[in-house]
């Protein structure tokens, strides 16, 4: 935790540094007439966020936070595991949308977790997989007109039938 | 007297059955466009005002009006169930909300919330009935160097009242308000901060973007991770006797911050442009610092339920007022209701009270009965938001994360913002873990876009004197307030350094 508390400091002052470097790309200073630059809020507040990590830093240096006079690991291996795992599932849950549709990865992502992750049994996991899609489908396109992604074009065929179903 | 007879024939025009129809539909409908994450109020309004065209004006404004109650209601139900502030009224909701839901006690919460939002939109209704045209000129007294203040006090109540780390809270605050910068310049109409030059950050970065992020990934991989799987929340029970022990409990301990709420709430969202996000912040902010148990706050405390939801009701009444008055709408909702009226021949400003005083009327009469209605059908709803949770954690959680990427989507249409969302959530996981508070990030992003513009109109019309914010006779009492809740904890360090030499 200790080495991570100023790791994380480090990578958040460095983030900072480039928000303020990007924040000049419009006038910083005040404009006479036009009253303060577009870049004068976005990098005042980004030496604002540069100042905190370096007051974290003292802390973590002064052993103030928790996090700095911590010896225990950020995770053990099953958290990681948990994390990676949990975490991959929703990665690869939108990385599918664009070529299965949003309620065809909603499918499969919930197969994968009520199935593999859970350990529920094939019919609560496929019944839930199957039921879920089609009831946001009703929700958002028939009730709301908010169009979802349909995906690569093999899919279309259960998007026509859906849509004869509510139209 | 003549208000009450104007407000009677009000209420009699909304309970005509069409009316009341209209109500009981409306109400329901937005509780549960407001129960969802991503959507709310402003979604169900738009999505339903070609709906209106089918009734006369004033049912179709009780309609609207109705919605717009019922996704207000609705807004704690995901903030208290699912964890996630389905808007950004209810992201206060959520810091007491949550861990009492986890604690087994989410219909205290919900009770809470419920009876809460009914005595904030009532006690703005009758604030409303009483000096709507007063406190419309009181409102436009408010330029933008105090609408400024108001804003700065609302980051303050995060810095001075918050027991988390100062130096983290500020990042947190800095980088929600520098996150709301990306796009473009509102004044310049110049783009800037388009990251690593994606052009998806020319649209900006919306608050539910960071919201689900934060809530709907970050927080559920914190809960999965820590919990090991095996959440602890405790199995919530739904019995008559104990919803009406729980009625009990959240008037005995939610009092104090539904009164905060409802009468803070109002007079934050008369403000054009403040709106109930500030209104619930601030209340919430307040209730914990008049509380006489303020170390109880955040982790489930009544009162930090019920200012922040008797607040954010109490100003979206309030923030019809400037609609009614002036035409100015104070939130995207009341845009657009404010767009129907003109669609259907109203012209909202000051006559509007005089020339077409039956709608008016019967407007301000049908918040009295979509309050009544909205606070029986949520009660009577409370049952099945219970039993959403009390699923196995293994069916719930894949649950969250799918109405959060879904919900995310249906807000921003774009594969951009999904893969915003996957972003904050791991890096506000990681984040979490080492005690960095998110909340004022997520509140900075929905305030960014009104702290920005008034401080820069502020220093233009001072020609860059900042000393704009300490000479006008409004602003200047919210900016010292402000500025010594900034300085609070640095004073209290100080207090204890001396008492710990002296001692």
């Amino acid at each position: 935790m200790r080495q991570g508390e100023i790791l994380l400091a480090g990578l958040l002052a460095l983030f900072s540094l480039y928000l303020m470097y990007k924040s000049t790309e419009l006038p910083i200073g005040y404009i006479s007439g036009k009253g303060p630059g577009g870049g004068f809020w976005p990098f005042w507040l980004s030496l604002g966020m540069l100042l905190s990590c370096a007051a974290i830093s003292y802390n973590w240096w002064r052993g103030r936070s928790p996090a700095a006079v911590s010896e225990e690991a950020l995770m053990d291996a099953f958290g990681w595991r948990t994390v990676a795992l949990v975490g991959g599932g929703v990665v690869a849950f939108v990385a599918l949308i664009p070529s299965i549709s949003m309620y065809g990865a909603i499918c499969l992502f919930m197969i994968y977790y009520l199935r593999f992750l859970g350990r529920h049994s094939w019919l609560l996991a496929l019944t839930i997989a199957v039921l879920l899609p089609i009831a946001l489908f009703f929700f958002f396109e028939g009730a709301m007109y908010i169009s979802m992604p349909q995906g690569l074009p093999f899919m279309q065929p259960f998007f026509d039938i859906m849509y004869d179903i509510i139209y | 007297m003549e208000v009450f007879s104007l407000i009677a024939d009000g209420v009699l025009t909304a309970v005509q059955p069409v009316n009341l129809m209209l109500i009981v539909i409306g109400v329901t409908v937005g509780l549960f466009i407001g129960a969802m994450p991503g959507l709310g109020s402003v979604n169900g309004v738009a999505i339903l005002l070609p709906v209106t065209f089918l009734v006369p004006p004033t049912g179709a404004i009780i309609f609207l009006a109705a919605i717009y109650y019922g996704a207000m209601y609705g807004g704690a139900i995901s903030s208290v169930a699912l964890g996630i502030p389905g808007a950004s009224t209810a992201v206060a909701t959520t810091f007491d909300g949550r861990p009492l839901a986890l604690q087994g006690r989410a219909s205290l919460a919900l009770v809470t919330a419920a009876l809460a939002s009914f005595v904030g939109g009532t006690v703005a209704t009758v604030f409303f009935s009483l000096f709507a045209p007063l406190l419309a000129d009181v409102a436009l007294s408010f330029g933008p160097p105090e609408i400024f203040a108001l804003m700065l006090l609302a980051f303050a109540t995060f810095v001075g009242l918050g027991g988390d780390d100062i130096p983290k809270t500020i990042f947190s605050i800095c980088f929600g308000l520098v996150l709301a910068a990306v796009g473009f310049d509102t004044i310049s109409g110049e783009p800037r901060l388009v990251l690593f030059d994606i052009q998806g950050f020319l649209r900006g970065i919306g608050f539910i973007v960071l919201a689900i992020g934060v809530y709907g990934i970050g927080e559920m991989l914190w809960t999965i991770e820590q919990t090991r799987g095996e959440v602890t929340t405790t199995n919530p029970k739904i019995t008559v006797k104990g919803l009406a022990s729980d009625t009990k409990e959240a008037v005995q301990r939610g009092w104090k911050g539904t009164w905060i709420g409802s009468i803070l709430g109002f007079f934050v969202g008369v403000l054009p442009a403040a709106g109930a996000t500030p209104g619930s912040l601030m209340a919430y902010g307040v209730a914990k610092m008049t509380s006489r148990t303020p170390e109880e706050f955040g982790r489930g405390s009544p009162d930090g339920v019920a200012a922040p939801e008797a607040a954010n009701n109490s100003a979206s009444t309030g923030s019809m007022l400037p609609m009614l008055t002036l035409g100015i709408p104070g939130s995207p909702t009341t845009a657009i209701l404010l767009g129907g009226m003109v669609m259907w021949g109203l012209t909202p400003g000051p006559r509007l009270f005089i020339d077409e005083s039956e709608f008016v009327w019967g407007l301000i009469g049908s918040f009295y009965i979509s309050n009544l209605v909205a606070v029986l059908i949520n009660l009577a709803f409370i049952p099945l938001f219970i039993w959403m949770l009390r699923m196995p954690f293994t069916i719930l959680a894949p649950l969250i994360f799918v109405l959060s990427i879904v919900g995310g989507f249906a807000a921003s249409r774009s594969m951009h913002d999904l893969w915003l969302i996957v972003i904050f959530g791991i890096a506000a996981f990681f984040m979490r873990k080492f005690d960095y508070p998110l909340a004022p990030a997520v509140l900075a992003i929905v305030l960014g876009p009104i702290a920005e513009p008034t401080l820069r109109q502020s220093l233009l019309l001072s020609s860059g004197d900042p000393m704009v914010f300490f000479t006008r006779p409004i602003a200047a009492p919210i900016m010292i307030i402000a500025i010594v809740l900034i300085l609070l904890p640095a004073l209290k360090l100080l207090r204890r350094k001396r008492h710990v030499a002296a001692g």
